[in-house]
C-alpha cells in the first residue's frame, strides 16, 4: 500500500511547543504530587526497602535510565546492518513467488 | 439440552473446513459464529472427563476439562473471536484456514487429558501456524518460517521422546503433575521451554513473529506461548528453578526492546518478557502465584493482541513497521492511537486497567515467599515494560517526529476488533473480580489497596520521567534501521559458516587423501605390471585383452554345444 504523502499541516495537537510543554508540566506535576503522597499514605509494606522514603519512584527511575544506558552500549556489538543475515541466505532460487523486486531498505511487504 | 460433548478443537476443525470451501460474506458469518457456538458450548460443560478410551494398554483422554484448562480455554476463544473478526477483510483462504486449524490446536492442547493427546496437539500448533508465516510469501518470511517450524516440531520430537520415558517410568500417560524427576521430567520440561520461550530458546519467537502476516500474527500472540505456560502450570507448579528463569525471561528481553527497530519485534521481546511473569508465577507455585500465573496469561493474550493489532494496522495502512519510518501518525490514525495506548497502559500494568490487577499477584507472591532478589527483577522488568511497550511503542509509531504518512486509520473491522479488546482490558481492570471468579483458586485478593496502586503507579509514573530525561538530554538511542544479533546469531551465522569452514577443511583433506592414494595404486599397478612382463609375454599388460574375451567366448560355445549333446 502506498503512503499518501499530504503536505504537511501543522495545526495538529503536539506541532504546537506550548502543547507539549503543557503534557511534559503535568507529567511533572504528577510525579511531585505520587513523591508527596509517600507522605499520606501508610503503606503496609512487605518488604524492608519499601520503607525508605521514594523507593519505588527511585526505582523506577534509575532502573529505566540504566535500561537504556546498557541497552545502547549492547547496540556496540550487537548491531549490524539491516540486512545482515540476507547477504548470508542468499538462496532466492527456494523463493516462493513474488517479490523480489522490493529490495528497498526498511520496506515491509503487507499481505492481502 | 444439547449436552452433547464436543471437545472444542472440533468446532474450530469444521470452521476451517467451512473457509475452505465457502466464500464471501457468508465465510465470515461463519468463521465469526464457530468461536461463539463453542464458547456457548463450553460455557455449559461441567468439569470432569467427558472423553476417554482405551488405545494400546493405555488410556487417552482427548478431553479433559476442570478449571485450570477452562481458563484458558475460555481466553483462547475470545483470543480466536478478535483475531478472526480483526482477519475478515483477508481474502486468502490459506491463512483464514490455518487460523482457524491453529486455534483449534491450542485448544485441543489445553483439554487434553493425556500426553499422547497433548503430543498431537503440539505438533499442529506448529504446522498449522507456520503457515501464517509463509502467507507473507516473500523470502524473509518463507526462512523465518523454516526455521520456526524445525525449533518448534525440535520440541515436538523432545516431548514425544520424555512421553515414552515417561510412560516407561511411570506406567500411565495421564498429564497431570510431573515434576523435574528422571530423564521424562527433564525431557518434557525442555520441550515445554522450548515452546515457552526459555532464554537462549526464544529466538524462534522474535524471528519468526514479526515475520507473519498482518493477521497471522495477532494469532501467534495468542495461542503458542500461552498453551506452553499452561502445560508448565499443569505439570511442573512449585518448581523452584523456574523462577530463576522467570526472572531471567523478564529481564534480558527489555534491552534488545530497547534499542530494536521493528516494532512488531519490540512486541515480541515484550512478549517473551510477559511470560517470564508467568513463568515466576509458576515456579513460586503458591495458589496465589499460579492464580497471579493465569491470570496474567489471560490478560496477555488481551492486550498483547490488541498491541499486535494496532501496530498491525500500522503496518497495514502504510507498508512500515519500522520505527525510524514511522511518527506522527496520531494525525491521521487517531482511532488506531487511542486503541494502541489502551493495550500499553494495560501491559504496563496502569492500575484500572487489566495487566495490573494479575501481575501485581505474581510480584506479591513473590515477595511473601521471600523472592527478594527476584522481586527486585520482577520491578525492574515492570519499569522497563512500561518503558519499551508502554511508551516506546505509542511514541514511535504514532508521535515522535513526523515522518510525513498520512495513512488513515484501518478498515471498520480491524477497528471493532481492536475496540472489542481494548473494552475487555479496562473491563478487567476495573472490575477484576469476574476474573477472579474463573481462577483455579480462591485467594480473596483484592489488588486495589492504597499500597499496590501508590507504588505501581509511582514506578510506572517516574519510567515516563525517566524517558523524557532522557530524551530532553539526547540520551535516548534513536531509531536505527538495523539487525540486532541475538541467539538466532548462532544458528544463522556461527554455525552454518562454522559448519562450511569445518567441511572445507574436510574436503580438502579428502581431496589429497584421495590424491595420495590414487598416485599410490597406480604406482603398484605399474610395479606389478612390470614384474608380469618379465614373467611371461602372456601376462604383460601390453598383450591384448581381445584374446582373453575370445577364448571366453569358446569355453562358454563348447559349454552350449555339450548341453545340446545331453
Amino acid at each position: 500500500m502506498e503512503n499518501n504523502k499530504l503536505p504537511v499541516d501543522n495545526t495538529s495537537f503536539f506541532d504546537k511547543p506550548n502543547n507539549v510543554k503543557r503534557v511534559l508540566h503535568s507529567l511533572y506535576g504528577c510525579c511531585a504530587l505520587l513523591l508527596l503522597l509517600d507522605f499520606v499514605i501508610h503503606r503496609h509494606v512487605a518488604h524492608n526497602w519499601e520503607n525508605l522514603w521514594g523507593f519505588y519512584p527511585l526505582y523506577g527511575f534509575v532502573g529505566c535510565v540504566i535500561l537504556v544506558v546498557v541497552a545502547k552500549w549492547m547496540r556496540t556489538f550487537l548491531m549490524r546492518s539491516e540486512d545482515y543475515y540476507e547477504k548470508g541466505e542468499a538462496d532466492s532460487d527456494k523463493m516462493p513467488r513474488g517479490n523480489k523486486n522490493n529490495t528497498e531498505l526498511g520496506y515491509h511487504d503487507v499481505d492481502a | 439440552m444439547w449436552m452433547l460433548e464436543i471437545p472444542p478443537f472440533l468446532p474450530f476443525f469444521i470452521g476451517a473446513l467451512i473457509a475452505a470451501i465457502s466464500r464471501g460474506a457468508l465465510r465470515n458469518v461463519l468463521m465469526v459464529a464457530t468461536p461463539i457456538v463453542s464458547a456457548l458450548h463450553l460455557w455449559m460443560i461441567p468439569e470432569g472427563i467427558h472423553l476417554q478410551f482405551p488405545f494400546l494398554d493405555y488410556q487417552l483422554t482427548p478431553y479433559r476439562v476442570d478449571k485450570l484448562s477452562l481458563m484458558f480455554g475460555y481466553v483462547f476463544h475470545i483470543a480466536a473471536f478478535i483475531g478472526i473478526i480483526y482477519a475478515l477483510h483477508v481474502r486468502d483462504t490459506l491463512q483464514q484456514v490455518a487460523a482457524m486449524l491453529y486455534a483449534g490446536s491450542g485448544l485441543g492442547a489445553v483439554f487434553a487429558g493425556d500426553l499422547l493427546t497433548l503430543f498431537i496437539f503440539w505438533e499442529l500448533l506448529a504446522f498449522t501456524s507456520v503457515f501464517l508465516i509463509w502467507a507473507r510469501r516473500t523470502q524473509r518470511s518463507y526462512n523465518a518460517g523454516m526455521r520456526y517450524l524445525i525449533i518448534q516440531v525440535l520440541s515436538g520430537v523432545i516431548l514425544l521422546i520424555g512421553t515414552l520415558f515417561y510412560v516407561h517410568e511411570k506406567g500411565t500417560l495421564a498429564f497431570s503433575f510431573i515434576g523435574l524427576e528422571g530423564i521424562a521430567g527433564w525431557l518434557i520440561f525442555i520441550a515445554f521451554g522450548i515452546k515457552c520461550a526459555f532464554p537462549i530458546a526464544h529466538n524462534w519467537l522474535t524471528d519468526a513473529y514479526p515475520e507473519a502476516t498482518v493477521t497471522g500474527t495477532v494469532f501467534l500472540s495468542a495461542f503458542t506461548t500461552k498453551v506452553a505456560v499452561y502445560a508448565l502450570a499443569r505439570a511442573y507448579p512449585g518448581t523452584e528453578l523456574l523462577v530463576y528463569i522467570g526472572a531471567a525471561m523478564t529481564c534480558f528481553p527489555i534491552f534488545f526492546a530497547v534499542i530494536e527497530n521493528d516494532l512488531r519485534r519490540v512486541l515480541a521481546y515484550s512478549l517473551i518478557n510477559q511470560v517470564g511473569f508467568m513463568v515466576v508465577g509458576i515456579g513460586i507455585g503458591t495458589a496465589l502465584a499460579i492464580n497471579g500465573a493465569v491470570s496474567h496469561a489471560f490478560n496477555d493474550v488481551i492486550f498483547k493482541g490488541l498491541l499486535f493489532m494496532s501496530m498491525g494496522a500500522v503496518l497495514h495502512m502504510t507498508g512500515r513497521i519500522n520505527g525510524s519510518d514511522l511518527g506522527g501518525l496520531y494525525k491521521t490514525m487517531p482511532k488506531t492511537t487511542v486503541l494502541c495506548i489502551v493495550g500499553a497502559a494495560s501491559i504496563s500494568a496502569f492500575p484500572l486497567f487489566s495487566g495490573f490487577v494479575s501481575k501485581s499477584m505474581v510480584m506479591s507472591a513473590a515477595v511473601e515467599n521471600g523472592y527478594d532478589w527476584i522481586w527486585l527483577m520482577l520491578l525492574f522488568a515492570s519499569a522497563g515494560v512500561f518503558h519499551h511497550a508502554g511508551i516506546k511503542i505509542p511514541y514511535f509509531a504514532f508521535f515522535a517526529h513526523d515522518s510525513g504518512i498520512r495513512a488513515n486509520d484501518p478498515p471498520n473491522n480491524m477497528l471493532l476488533a481492536m475496540f472489542i479488546a481494548a473494552v475487555l482490558c479496562i473491563a478487567i481492570g476495573v472490575y477484576p473480580s469476574a476474573l477472579y471468579a474463573l481462577l483455579p483458586y480462591d485467594t480473596g485478593y483484592n489488588p486495589y489497596d492504597a499500597t499496590h496502586v501508590l507504588a505501581q503507579t509511582q514506578l510506572l509514573f517516574f519510567s515516563a520521567l525517566a524517558f523524557v530525561w532522557l530524551n530532553l538530554k539526547g540520551l535516548y538511542p534513536p531509531e536505527l534501521r538495523s539487525t540486532n544479533l541475538d541467539v538466532d546469531w548462532a544458528y544463522r551465522r556461527a554455525f552454518p559458516s562454522a559448519i562450511q569452514s569445518t567441511f572445507s577443511v574436510i574436503w580438502k583433506a579428502d581431496h589429497a587423501i584421495r590424491q595420495a592414494f590414487l598416485v599410490k595404486l597406480h604406482q603398484s599397478l605399474a610395479f606389478l605390471a612390470r614384474k608380469n612382463k618379465g614373467i611371461s609375454n602372456l601376462l604383460s599388460h601390453t598383450y591384448p585383452a581381445g584374446s582373453m574375451v575370445m577364448w571366453v567366448a569358446v569355453i562358454l560355445a563348447t559349454y552350449l554345444i555339450l548341453s545340446f549333446i545331453r
